[in-house]
């Protein structure tokens, strides 16, 4: 870091390292810096869906002919696609974008059926935890109520698609990680929902195991073991114990596992 | 002599529960003794605590629990939205409907049924003119009123209340922060 070698941007004015070739995401995520994310996860290829992790770059401020310094924004780029750039000037923790990552937040929790109190990945929930983090205290829009299934069929996983948020970190998982392809989105905007890869499009029929990635990266409730709720009591589950943002390393790229 | 410093009006606080359990009631008593620091500072208008049926015209501020499932949640809704400067929204089935709008995926028609169903006697749905009549779907408060503060809990802590509470009467802006703010 101190051979003059590596290079470096600027987080909310605190210089970050990173290697070439690392995303802005990859880079903060590293040195420390937490940028809220949903669909970013360091195993897989980034998918850049869920906009959460959207930051400004090189904002400027302009001095019009009467004098007044106006503020022009930077360009917005989801950090988890965008490469860092040495010497470039990144904005992640400002008013707008919380308040815009506020209402991402929202509208995923209105556009499913997200009870928390009945869901055993409450406290664990990725959802939930950035949720807390950003101070969510309202779902602000009209509740959606959407009709959605639950499918059983498999003896091992529960799938509870109430709850799915269309991250595709199933489907990059089966895909890339387990050579299975078992889970897929089909249809369109507010149509688009997760399939099965099976002739009855159940779960249990088609190789899903439960020790596949596939079946442990769902960072909502969609994708649960049978047998396995609640484990852990009230108050010390992950996001009892310390806040989403509290340990951005874990979020860091894992370099063993990068294919 | 001076004369005594005027006394600050108590704020007027008006509680219910609609379609609720009554948890977040209980769970204000969690606060324990600051009741009574409480009680300094405000008195308790219509609510499950003092009995009284209907709001005064000049409450200041509404708790409200639960959802709105039957008619007469809305004219209470309403009640309240007329009488109080400031609706809070307090505990899940308040902000999304909870528990009780699980049942919003299902056909009213087939609830009934399947709930008034005894054994050889066939369906007899109770249709008394004073059993409010139930709504098609659960709905959050702010789908029907104008709601100005939201506290999310499953219940809220008695913590999680008393930080919201007095963090409005001093005039802030109520901000829980971590270990307070739950979903569940």
């Amino acid at each position: 870091m101190t051979d003059g070698q590596t290079n470096s941007f600027f987080l909310d004015d605190e210089e970050i390292p990173f290697e070439e070739g690392q995303t802005i995401i990859q880079a903060a995520l590293t040195a420390g810096k937490y940028i809220p994310h949903l669909c970013y996860h360091p195993e897989f290829k980034p998918h850049g869906s869920c906009k959460l992790c959207t930051v400004r770059i090189d904002s400027r401020t302009i001095t019009t002919e009467d004098g007044q310094s106006v503020k022009i924004p930077g360009r917005a780029a989801a950090s988890c696609t965008t490469p860092a750039v040495a010497g470039q000037h990144v904005e992640s923790e400002t008013p707008e974008l919380l308040d815009l990552r506020r209402t991402l937040v929202q509208m995923l929790l209105v556009e499913g059926n997200h009870y928390c109190p009945s869901c055993e990945k409450s406290g664990k929930c990725l959802l939930q935890g950035l949720a807390y983090d950003l101070g969510v205290m309202d779902p602000h829009f009209p509740q959606y109520f959407s009709k959605r299934e639950v499918d059983a069929s498999h003896p091992d996983i529960l799938l509870d698609f109430n709850r799915c948020i269309l991250c595709e970190l199933c489907v990059r998982a089966s895909a890339e990680m387990d050579k299975k392809n078992v889970f897929s989105l089909s249809g369109r905007g507010a149509t688009k929902h997760l399939i099965c890869n099976s002739e009855s499009g159940r779960l249990g029929d088609t190789n899903l195991a439960a020790t596949d990635k596939a079946a442990n990266v769902c960072p909502v409730g969609v994708i649960l073991h049978k047998r396995h709720g609640f484990e852990v009591p009230y108050g010390q589950r992950r996001f009892d114990k310390a806040p989403i943002s509290a340990d951005p390393v874990q979020y860091a790229p894992v370099k063993e596992k990068v294919r | 002599m001076n004369a005594a410093a005027p006394t600050k009006r108590k704020l007027k606080v008006a509680t219910t529960s609609l379609a609720g359990c009554f948890g977040c009631h209980m769970s204000f008593l969690d606060i324990d003794e600051r009741i009574l620091d409480l009680v300094e500072l405000v008195e308790f208008d219509r609510s499950p605590i003092t009995d009284i049926k209907h709001c005064s015209p000049d409450c200041d501020l509404g708790i409200i629990e639960g959802g709105v499932c039957n008619a007469e949640n809305v004219h209470v809704l309403q009640e309240f939205r007329k009488n109080c400067k400031i609706l809070i929204a307090m505990g899940a089935c308040a902000i999304n409907g909870g528990l009780p709008a699980q049942r919003n995926s299902l056909d009213i028609r087939d609830i009934l049924a399947a709930v008034y169903a005894r054994p050889g006697r066939g369906v007899h749905i109770p249709n008394d003119p004073e059993i409010p009549l139930l709504l098609n779907e659960v709905h959050p408060l702010h789908e029907v009123v104008k709601i100005d503060y939201f506290l999310p809990g499953c219940p809220p802590s008695g913590d999680a209340i008393w930080k919201f509470l007095t963090d409005l009467l001093a005039g802030r802006t109520p901000i829980l922060g971590h270990g307070l703010i739950h979903y569940d």
